[in-house]
């Protein structure tokens, strides 16, 4: 890198003999200053934790333990239940569908571009699947609650009807007692197009890192272009890939606006991928503005429960990556 | 562990059978990059067509409406929330990250500290935006008893900064230690080094790191529903007042089933998604201008 050198040269002399030489007392506050800002990151998530956990205090009263394995969340009425594992499940049942959607689609996009994609088209491919992480994801909602929904619930009565006969799956796809089309499923997929650009370029840079040599060593052994990922792209890059998936699955239990447009906001325990349901996220933003006392402090714990998940995702995922990266180094 | 061994072949017979698989895998590579094409085009494309038969001048710059079944009213307050909550949120987080960045880059190192900090800088951009939004209101909100839009500023400024961390940490990287050693010998000390050599030196890439998480933190709608409040005319101070941003009057709208409201969304949603494009497309112009400057 051709970077000029700073134009004016040191103007001050040599360094002086005194006992604190010019500049000395500006470089130790620069660096506890710099040392400060990086020190913020901590404080602020010693600070969600504390605030947000003192807020929850009162739904962990009042419910107990039933506050996280409670099976009903009936915030209005005489008697309101906050019991969170509706909404847990649904944002899990909502996450795996999007990853299911996502990875593969995710994994192929990231080969296309380091392995098959002639020189060219790699960087437009790139920036255009970027361009989905830039569309904010209240517009995805918008886009998924004035178009999608209505020809999909076409889709679903379709699918229903067809496995209505086989065992397991007429229940899985069975149809949609809401009639509006919005489900975990409708959710489920508007969240895996928001999450493939990330698994993407976290995958691409995973891909990148296959040593040539290798990928070279299996073509001239006479690998189809085919055999050579699965022989040499593939093994290199598992962990990273792993850590990549977790990741993106952070982000789509995290994913806000479109679930909270999209599922159907009914918090219900079920596997059945059609039916209308709610999710941590989702719930938050569809109630807290008009939730107050027991509810408004169970909301809060919600939050609570997705910031512990989504932390404790994003350290496996992290320390997946640095063993990998460790290993790598190391042979 | 990794296996270098290189792939399994088989012998000749099967010769014909290796060439279709892969040429079906090809395929389904290709096929993969244009299923995601799909929706970009159909959610970009039905956006503008929605949208600009929306969007006027008027539009744009006048006061929300009030009645939602009612036609008229425009965005402008949203459009001034957003563009002020956004550059309030950027004016915290970018000179608290560069600095962050500074810290991890040439002074931390490989020391433990700043492992660390970099690991829970990493986790920290996996905070989902509402959890972001809930902490805001419980130190803020709550204290203050007042929904401003100050309070999404610092709840973006939360999402932002750990972002601006680590894409300034990685274009520090990429300044030569050459230069730092030139700046030594001139007889600099370190802070003078960093401030009028490295700095310099990456000032591209970490303005186009600034302007991607800026483009991100505009388009965020949920920490920003929670504690900014709403409001239908222009309130231009952060700190006093309820506020609005085009996010949040998306969302609204979204959920009433007023023809004049869908309107309103896909209005909204056309000029949030120009905002945060114009962001991105800075962002690349600065990227460019790095690579060309390194070039020459």
């Amino acid at each position: 890198m051709a970077v000029e050198a700073p134009e004016r040269p040191h103007t001050r002399g040599p360094i002086s003999e005194g006992p604190r030489p010019p500049g000395v007392v500006t470089d130790h506050l620069f660096r506890w200053l710099t040392l400060g800002a990086g020190l913020m990151v901590l404080v602020i998530l010693g600070l969600i934790l504390f605030s947000t956990t003192r807020e929850a205090l009162p739904w962990f009263r009042s419910e107990g333990f039933g506050a996280i394995i409670g099976h009903d969340w009936i915030p209005a009425g005489n008697n309101p239940k906050f019991g969170a594992l509706p909404l847990i499940c649904g944002t899990l049942l909502v996450s795996a569908i999007a990853l299911t959607l996502a990875v593969p689609l995710s994994i192929g996009i990231a080969l296309f571009v380091t392995e098959v994609a002639p020189r060219p088209l790699r960087k437009p491919v790139i920036y255009v699947i970027d361009l989905l992480a830039v569309i904010p994801s209240v517009v995805y909602g918008l886009w998924g609650l004035s178009v999608l929904v209505t020809p999909i619930k076409g889709v679903y009565d379709d699918v229903a009807s067809t496995v209505s006969s086989i065992p397991v799956l007429n229940t899985v796809f069975s149809g949609d007692p809401h009639p509006s089309g919005r489900s975990f499923m409708t959710a489920g997929i508007v969240v895996a197009i928001m999450i493939t650009p990330i698994i993407t370029s976290l995958t691409r840079e995973v891909f990148a890192t296959v040593p040539t040599s290798q990928k070279e060593a299996a073509l001239a052994m006479g690998a189809t272009r085919w055999e050579m990922i699965r022989g040499a792209v593939f093994p290199h890059s598992r962990s990273g890939v792993v850590a990549a998936v977790l990741i993106g699955l952070g982000r789509a239990m995290g994913e806000t606006i479109a679930v909270a447009l999209l599922s159907g906001s009914s918090p219900r325990i079920t596997g059945r991928l059609f039916s209308s349901g709610d999710a941590m996220a989702a719930i938050i933003a569809n109630q807290f503005n008009e939730a107050t006392d027991t509810w408004r402090s169970a909301l809060i714990g919600l939050g609570v429960v997705l910031f512990f998940l989504t932390i404790v995702i994003g350290v496996i995922a992290r320390a997946v990556l640095h063993a990998s990266e460790r290993r790598m180094a190391g042979t | 562990m990794s296996d270098p061994s290189g792939p399994v072949l088989t012998a000749a017979p099967a010769h014909r059978w290796r060439q279709t698989k892969n040429a079906l895998a090809t395929s389904a590579l290709v096929l993969s990059v244009l299923v995601m094409l799909v929706p970009l085009v159909l959610i970009v494309g039905y956006t503008i067509q929605r949208g600009a038969d929306v969007i006027s001048w008027r539009f744009l710059t006048d006061p929300i409406q009030g009645i939602d079944q009612l036609p008229g009213g425009g965005m402008g307050p949203a459009i001034v929330g957003t563009l002020l909550i956004t550059g309030a949120a950027a004016a915290m987080a970018i000179p608290l990250g560069v600095l962050g960045a500074i810290y991890l880059n040439e002074y931390g190192g490989t020391s433990k500290v700043a492992g660390v900090l970099r690991l829970l800088a990493d986790v920290m951009t996996g905070v989902p935006s509402i959890v972001m939004g809930l902490f805001v209101f419980t130190i803020f909100v709550l204290r203050f008893k007042e929904k401003t839009g100050f309070a999404g500023a610092l709840a973006l400024a939360c999402l932002m900064l750990p972002i601006v961390i680590r894409a300034t940490e990685e274009m520090l990287k990429l300044v030569p230690s050459e230069l730092r050693e030139a700046s030594y010998a001139l007889g600099c000390r370190k802070a003078r080094t960093i401030v009028t050599v490295v700095l310099p030196a990456a000032l591209s890439g970490i303005v186009s790191g600034a302007l991607l998480a800026i483009a991100r933190a505009a388009g965020e709608t949920a920490p920003l529903f929670l504690v900014i409040g709403i409001v239908s005319k222009t309130n231009t101070d952060l700190f006093n007042g309820p506020n609005t941003a085009l996010s949040a009057q998306i969302f609204r709208n979204a959920g009433l089933s007023f023809e004049v409201s869908q309107d309103r969304a896909w209005g909204a949603a056309l000029t949030l998604i120009a905002i945060t494009f114009l962001f991105t497309i800075l962002a690349r112009l600065a990227t460019a201008f790095l690579t060309r400057r390194t070039a020459s």
